[in-house]
């Protein structure tokens, strides 16, 4: 059974609807979707993400679990073998260390193993600048970017997150889906009506800059681009690289963009020491070193857990006055 | 009516079959272990010895349909999923043509295509995921069912719990065996829980539980039977214990002096493939020229799977990085 969603009329949705409206799409058209995941059922979820999918599409297809991420993961790689297309929700990013070895150590590696496909996706609403503490604001990424066989995903705009939802549900792996909570209702845009998906694998230039490159992801990219237009007046033109895909990455962008600028900043929200931004400061060291004219700088959050009080987590942080000063500082070189 | 009598209702091709399996189980294992001995076998070897009759029984009341989660002592039942002991030996040389192709070892194999879902290192992993296959049965409202199956240590892994947990809220249609076989590598059962019998477990999460002979194939068959009857009629999971005794160390390499030796003299006149002999000879069902019979064909048959396996070829490094991701093309658009 394939049904279509309702036709919408081109309107305005927040990066939050955005994830609902792809998730609403693609049961429509898949039978095979359901989600799992705490108070998404009635409730509708901690952010409201699934109001009234339990109504639409049944208790069997809106699944209320018990509080157990180990254990509803786990089934959800057990419904994907079964040819089922699991999205389960964490309510908070944070709580996927209670399922990571079942996302590292059963999902990432069925297919390298045995050949097993798990077609699955994990929803991963993370980052901080909600007043959050420790635990309601982690960025975990760096702990999947280190396991392969898993495909992540962060994106950063209304557009992209419907897109790259729809992809990560059409993907025949286990996709973990960063939400960034600070973006829910901050963006606004007015989205295709017609069926679209953004593909894995594929970066974009979010501003098209000569000087400088910032190769940045999830809430980040807003900071560069704010950055972008005060470096403007001061004649410094920055273009902003959203990775969109974590992995698989996308080489090809950073490095034409590099080539091209000769600089380069790797901007994230997560901690500093063995984040993604090391991992592509070291690709382009060795893919790109002729073509450098200063150091790869890292603007990232500090090695520490997210602390909550708003002075501490301001600080902990990192500001548009941050890319703006390392910007200055490539561009006199 | 007590399991002496309740046995007059197996039939006799299927005890005899059974008989088989268990004799094919030991007769494969044993030749594992003395190749193990000789050197020619790297890494783990994990037998069933003297535990055969509990994936025999299982896996013996199951339709073609279900499917199987199981875990390392469970080789009678990869067997009767038709994984073939030359695939078995392939498996454990490493070579190519085994489930995994070489990316894996000793019993870590699975196969969809037989039903067998592949089993990580990380005990009672496979319980929420079995958990998840039998909620796609359930949310497509077909009459299939999954039988999983872990050791008594790994009754204690949080997993086992949110598996169990889900799985009766839910009312799934999964069968959790347990292999109570005493010893969870070198640590007793005194020391891994403080209940005597794993069975109570089962009623925390408001589930049927029973107890078994696990050395008895006939009482397994007859107790999977009923609980996979409760399971297809929507009624839910049970939860069977198996009271077994290993008899050998952990893996090969353990020679398991902590075991007292009394308790193994004890449990040795209890042998699985003495008292299914007993059994069938009881009924008057075979004798020791059927039981000879059934030894030289298992013998021929583990022979000419290690043939099989020794001509096989090995990967060819490169292979290793194949197989990190699945392709579209290897599921249903």
């Amino acid at each position: 059974m394939t049904t279509t969603a309702q036709p919408a009329m081109p309107h305005e949705v927040t990066y939050l609807e955005a994830i609902s409206e792809a998730l609403d799409e693609e049961m429509a058209r898949d039978e095979r979707v359901f989600l799992m995941g705490e108070d998404i059922g009635p409730y509708g979820g901690a952010f409201r993400i699934t109001e009234g999918f339990q109504k639409k599409y049944g208790e069997w297809r809106v699944l209320d679990t018990p509080l157990s991420e180990s254990g509803f993961v786990g089934a959800a790689i057990g419904a994907a073998m079964m040819g089922m297309r699991p999205v389960v929700e964490m309510q908070f990013a944070d709580f996927i260390s209670c399922a990571f070895d079942q996302i590292t150590e059963v999902a990432a590696k069925n297919h390298y193993r045995w050949g097993a496909v798990v077609p699955m996706v994990i929803r991963a609403p993370f980052g901080g600048g909600v007043h959050g503490g420790p635990f309601h604001s982690e960025c975990p990424e760096g702990w999947f970017f280190h396991s392969p066989g898993l495909k992540l995903v962060a994106p950063s705009t209304p557009y992209d997150a419907k897109g790259l939802l729809k992809a990560a549900i059409r993907d025949p792996n286990p996709v973990i889906y960063f939400e960034h909570k600070f973006l829910y209702r901050r963006l606004k845009a007015v989205l295709p009506t017609e069926d679209y998906i953004v593909p894995i694998g594929k970066a974009e230039v979010k501003r098209v800059g000569r000087d400088v490159s910032v190769i940045t992801y999830g809430a980040m990219v807003h900071l560069a681009l704010e950055a972008a237009d005060l470096l403007a007046k001061e004649g410094i033109d920055l273009e902003v690289v959203d990775l969109r895909t974590l992995i698989p990455i996308d080489k090809d962008t950073i490095f034409e963009s590099v080539r091209k600028t000769s600089k380069a900043i790797m901007l994230h929200e997560d901690n500093k020491t063995g984040g993604i931004g090391a991992e592509i400061a070291a690709l382009l060291a060795e893919e790109c070193f002729d073509c450098l004219d200063g150091p790869i700088l890292r603007i990232a959050a500090p090695d520490t857990p997210v602390p909550f009080s708003t002075p501490l987590e301001e600080f902990f942080l990192p500001k548009v006055g941050d890319v703006v000063a390392a910007a200055r500082k490539l561009a006199a070189y | 009516m007590d399991v002496a009598e309740m046995v007059n209702d197996i039939k006799r091709a299927d005890l005899l079959q059974m008989y088989y399996y268990l004799r094919l189980t030991r007769t494969l294992e044993d030749r594992i272990t003395a190749l193990y001995r000789q050197g020619r076998i790297m890494g783990g070897v994990y037998t069933s010895n003297g535990m055969e009759a509990i994936a025999v029984g299982y896996a013996s009341a199951l339709e073609r349909d279900d499917i199987i989660a199981p875990y390392h002592r469970d080789m009678g039942a990869f067997l009767i999923r038709g994984i073939t002991p030359g695939e078995v030996i392939a498996q454990y040389l490493g070579k190519r043509t085994c489930p995994t192709k070489g990316k894996d070892g000793n019993v870590h194999m699975g196969d969809l295509k037989r039903g067998v879902i592949g089993f990580v290192s990380h005990l009672a992993d496979n319980l929420p995921v079995a958990t998840g296959a039998a909620l796609a049965f359930k949310i497509r409202g077909e009459s299939r069912v999954v039988v999983t199956n872990t050791g008594d240590g790994g009754t204690s892994r949080g997993d086992f719990h949110e598996a169990l947990n889900f799985a009766a809220v839910r009312k799934l249609p999964v069968v959790f065996f347990c292999n109570n076989n005493q010893y969870a590598y070198s640590t007793p059962l005194h020391l891994q829980m403080a209940i005597r019998d794993v069975v109570e477990r089962a009623k925390a999460y408001g589930m049927p539980g029973e107890i078994v002979d696990g050395n008895d194939m006939a009482a397994v068959y007859m107790a999977a039977q009923r609980a996979i009857r409760r399971a297809r009629a929507g009624e839910g999971p049970t939860f069977i214990e198996c009271k077994t005794m290993r008899m050998h160390g952990h893996s090969e390499h353990d020679s398991a002096k902590y075991v007292p030796s009394e308790l193994l003299e004890e449990w040795k006149k209890r042998d699985p493939i003495l008292k299914a002999e007993q059994l069938l000879t009881r009924l008057g069902y075979a004798d020791e020229i059927v039981f000879r019979e059934v030894g030289e064909r298992v013998k021929k048959e583990v022979e000419a799977g290690l043939e099989f396996a020794e001509q096989s070829p090995l990967p060819k490094g490169p292979e290793a990085l194949e197989g990190v991701f699945a392709t579209d093309d290897e599921v249903k658009p």
